[in-house]
């Protein structure tokens, strides 16, 4: 490592944090142009899902255990319980899943 | 002021969870930010100014290989330009006449799960609901690096690779209540998660990073949802 770390560091944080400022310092007022609203609506559910799917499947030690996190967070959220719940429930299903067939 | 409390309790609770899958990944970054020569104050120094997964690993690996900060630069550009697409969203959830100083402070904890809890609130975002959650979360992020770098095996891999799976049990949590009352959402939802199966394994889209990936997927399919179906005018407001 020839670069000095925290020079690193600083320049990473810098970055990051102006793509998260400058949006919303610079964006004070309510968009108007309903296009662009329906788009900015529609952003998360695009984005969480595309990021929920497939990773999930690959994020645990088995891909059996992440099917059944996943399965019973679909199941949990559509009966409506509370984030919390949902999420945990998902961890203790994959525990429980890799207690069985690892 | 009384309400300002209650929001930021509010957030406090939701972002528990956030806070424990956090644990998980960014233990796992300790350990890596450890191997690619890193002190501890170093590696938390750097979880705690950047609070973002996948930019710190990438950040590591440059940094492993002696990149030039332009290369750095560049990168997390490319890497962390979806909050970009978060903050644009984020400054509608907002009210019109919230501070400099608030908008400073939101954006701060615009990670990809602050911004889904944060985006899910019912009605107008109350900064202090974004405070609450960023007052459990960031600590998670910041001490799971800790317990990462000072010791690879306090956490059994057991309760590692399931506290892996809390962040995007989270999500579906967020995308699934609204889904179920609106077709058009629960159609995009599928959609989304199909295409981003095709990217993830179809030859030469997979080569895509995932990155890119959100961000070509979350302008192709929330554009093409607006040109078809336009939200109307009072439904923005929930």
């Amino acid at each position: 490592m020839k670069n000095n770390v925290y020079i690193y560091i600083l320049v990473m944080a810098v970055v990051t944090y102006l793509i998260r400022l400058l949006p919303l310092t610079l964006i004070r007022k309510e968009i108007k142009n309903n296009t662009i609203r329906s788009f900015l609506y529609y952003v998360p559910y695009v984005t969480l899902a595309v990021m929920t799917f497939p990773a999930i499947l690959y994020a645990t030690s088995s891909i059996w255990s992440a099917l059944g996190g996943f399965i019973i967070a679909i199941v949990l959220a559509y009966r409506g319980k509370s984030l919390f719940k949902v999420s945990l429930s998902a961890c203790l299903v994959v525990f429980l899943v890799e207690l069985l067939i690892c | 002021m009384r309400n300002n409390i209650s929001y930021w309790k509010k957030g406090f609770r939701d972002g528990i969870p956030i806070a424990l899958g956090y644990i998980a990944v960014s233990f796992t970054f300790g350990i890596v930010a450890k191997n690619a020569g890193l002190s501890v104050f170093q590696a938390v120094l750097m979880s705690a100014v950047n609070v973002t997964s996948a930019g710190q690993f990438a950040g590591l690996g440059l940094i492993a290989a002696s990149a030039s900060y332009l290369e750095v630069a560049f990168t997390q550009l490319i890497i962390n330009l979806r909050y970009c697409l978060m903050s644009c969203s984020l400054s509608q959830k907002i009210s019109n006449d919230t501070s400099f100083i608030h908008r400073i402070f939101i954006a701060s904890g615009v990670t990809d799960e602050i911004f889904g809890v944060s985006v899910s609130t019912e009605g107008k975002l109350n900064p202090f609901y974004s405070y609450g959650v960023i007052s459990i979360a960031v600590p998670g992020w910041v001490l799971g690096t800790f317990l990462g770098v000072v010791s690879g095996n306090i956490l059994p891999e057991r309760v590692l690779s399931a506290l892996s799976v809390a962040l995007y049990g989270m999500f579906i949590a967020i995308i699934v209540p609204p889904a179920k009352q609106n077709k058009i959402i629960a159609g995009i939802i599928m959609l989304s998660m199909l295409l981003s199966l095709a990217f993830a394994k179809f030859p030469l889209l997979e080569q895509i990073s995932s990155g890119f990936r959100i961000i070509i997927l979350t302008v192709v399919i929330a554009g093409a949802a607006a040109v078809l179906f336009p939200i109307k005018e009072d439904t923005n407001e929930k």
